[in-house]
């Protein structure tokens, strides 16, 4: 290959990589108004309102906000690293975004492990806390830090035999795959979620958990156990643990996107639905879904710490374990496994 | 290719730069975090060799999992490892000869031993394309069928190996009061609140 073509790629790549980057930033700052509109609806006040018309540059202001305001740094801590720890739970969510497909044939890297790259990507995340509990030498960021990390690992198990039970009916790695299996002429009963409801609903539930969102928010429950790691952050650090964390939390709603709502596909298989563009349903059903989280953060309590595990070992962990075998069986059975010969 | 060339150099220069780190950094937990670079690194080694399938497990076994347990012990443990160095220059001599006398057993062992020819050109199962069949799908195909024995004893020696470690550390303590999940659940508004009618300046 020549220098120039080179050269010419890897410029191409910037471009669409700084194009999703600005998409993706964009669409969270509305994620986050829609989030806290959601959330006042649903207890009758008015939320974000004031700065532009209906509110709507509220997130644009709070960013202003939190840039200019001062970083404090404690002077015990270990300074590289307090400092690295946001940058890493932000760049980590970030990263995921390369392998997602908005569109048939959209995904800025399409690689054949996919969906094994956004699970190792996802339990990298765990490091931000870690290293920020740690490194802000206080007692209650470090156990905010331990408590969210095992929060952490413990949900990421459940999620990976989701994952497992998907992968079985889909028969590849590959997150276009996995959508392009979904297209049957069934349209909207075709998709995952309707055979694997339970693994729906896990997912959903550990894609909360994962990501520290309400009623799994004990990392930072800020009423009760300040406000876990985070404690000793302010300003522009503290943006980006928020930020790394609304990332999280839209990849998580991509991937249910992805592994149970048919991707980009339409939801009614024939003619005026098929011409809309697949991305306008990607961006429709992630939505879906994050209202729906939304909606989990205004009307459930929070959990205890002691339920919180009770839940993902002890229910969670047998019953997509379960499931696991009775989709292995079923498809075994039936000869609808994919790949088998 | 210089740009595969470039990034091998990369990756292999920071995996053992940082592995260089793992015992030289003074704090433990720098230890830890450079270890963790140095399996990322090694992950990026796996995937310019085509094996994406072992870099991702290995990210998430190694680095999601095991490196966390690493971290969460080593915070816990609070060793001063400086403390523990204070005698490095005493022993130095004696620790570094018989490093030096492995170090040459070592060569002399890896230097005599030859692959055996006739294995190189059969083998047992062969090798398919990268093309025609993705690396996930060729391991899958060897490991559960031909090695599925060997498979399945891993696993069973993985399991006991945990059963062991989980009666390794039970202990069964007297006076713990435990949850009852099914009792609490079964708690309902008659069992658990009690209206009374409290007549004033007297109590219950």
């Amino acid at each position: 290959m020549e220098f120039g073509d080179i050269l010419l790629a890897v410029a191409i790549m910037l471009g669409k990589s700084l194009l999703l980057l600005v998409a993706l930033l964009i669409f969270i700052a509305y994620a986050l108004y829609a989030d806290r509109k959601v959330w006042a609806a649903v207890q009758l006040r008015r939320g974000p309102n004031v700065v532009g018309p209906w509110g709507l540059l509220q997130s644009f202001a709070d960013l202003l906000k939190f840039v200019l305001k001062e970083p404090v740094i404690p002077a015990p801590a270990n300074k590289g690293m307090f400092l690295l720890a946001p940058l890493v739970m932000c760049t980590l969510s970030l990263a995921a975004w390369a392998v997602i497909p908005l569109n048939a044939g959209w995904a800025i890297a399409d690689i054949n492990v996919g969906i094994l790259y956004i699970f190792a990507i996802s339990s990298l995340g765990v490091y931000g806390v870690i290293m920020g509990g740690w490194a802000s030498n206080s007692k209650y960021p470090f156990l905010g830090a331990l408590r969210s990390a095992a929060q952490m690992v413990s949900y990421e198990v459940s999620i990976g035999f989701v994952i497992v039970t998907v992968l079985m009916c889909a028969g590849t790695l590959n997150l276009s795959g996995i959508v392009e299996s979904q297209n049957t002429s069934l349209g909207i009963l075709g998709w995952y979620w309707l055979p694997l409801f339970p693994m729906f609903v896990v997912f959903f539930i550990s894609a909360m958990a994962e990501t520290n969102r309400p009623p799994f928010d004990l990392p930072e429950a800020e009423s009760e156990l300040v406000a876990g790691y985070m404690v000793e952050y302010s300003s522009t650090p503290y943006l980006l643990f928020m930020l790394g964390e609304y990332v999280a939390i839209m990849t998580m709603c991509a991937l249910g996107t992805i592994l149970f709502l048919g991707g980009w596909l339409s939801p009614i298989p024939f003619a005026p639905f098929t011409w809309v563009p697949g991305v306008i349903w990607f961006v429709l059903k992630a939505s879906f879904l994050f209202i729906l989280i939304a909606m989990v953060k205004a009307l459930v309590p929070r959990y205890r710490y002691d339920q919180l595990m009770r839940l993902g070992w002890k229910v969670f962990l047998p019953l997509s374990l379960a499931m696991v075998v009775i989709v292995a069986g079923v498809l075994m059975v039936t000869g609808n496994a994919p790949g088998v010969r | 290719m210089t740009v595969t060339a470039a990034f091998f150099y990369l990756f292999a220069t920071i995996t053992i730069a940082s592995g260089f780190m793992v015992i030289a950094s003074r704090n433990p937990v720098q230890s830890v975090l450079f270890l963790i670079l140095a399996f990322v690194n090694a992950a990026g080694l796996f995937l310019m060799m085509g094996a994406e399938f072992l870099a991702m497990i290995l990210i998430i076994v190694y680095v999601g999992a095991v490196a966390v347990l690493f971290l969460f012990v080593v915070m816990m443990l609070d060793v001063d490892f400086a403390a523990l160095r204070q005698g490095f220059l005493q022993y130095l001599p004696v620790g570094g000869l018989i490093g030096i006398v492995l170090l040459i057993e070592l060569i002399f062992v890896v230097s005599a031993y030859v692959v055996d020819p006739g294995l190189v050109r059969t083998p047992a199962v062969p090798i398919p394309a990268a093309d025609v069949m993705t690396n996930t799908e060729a391991l899958g195909h060897v490991l559960y069928t031909r090695y599925f024995y060997f498979f399945q004893a891993a696993g069973l020696i993985l399991l006991v190996a945990m059963i062991g470690a989980i009666v390794l550390t039970l202990r069964e303590r007297v006076g713990v009061r435990r949850q009852d999940i099914s009792m609490q659940n079964a708690r309902t508004q008659e069992t658990a609140v009690e209206l009374r009618k409290v007549p004033s300046r007297q109590g219950i």
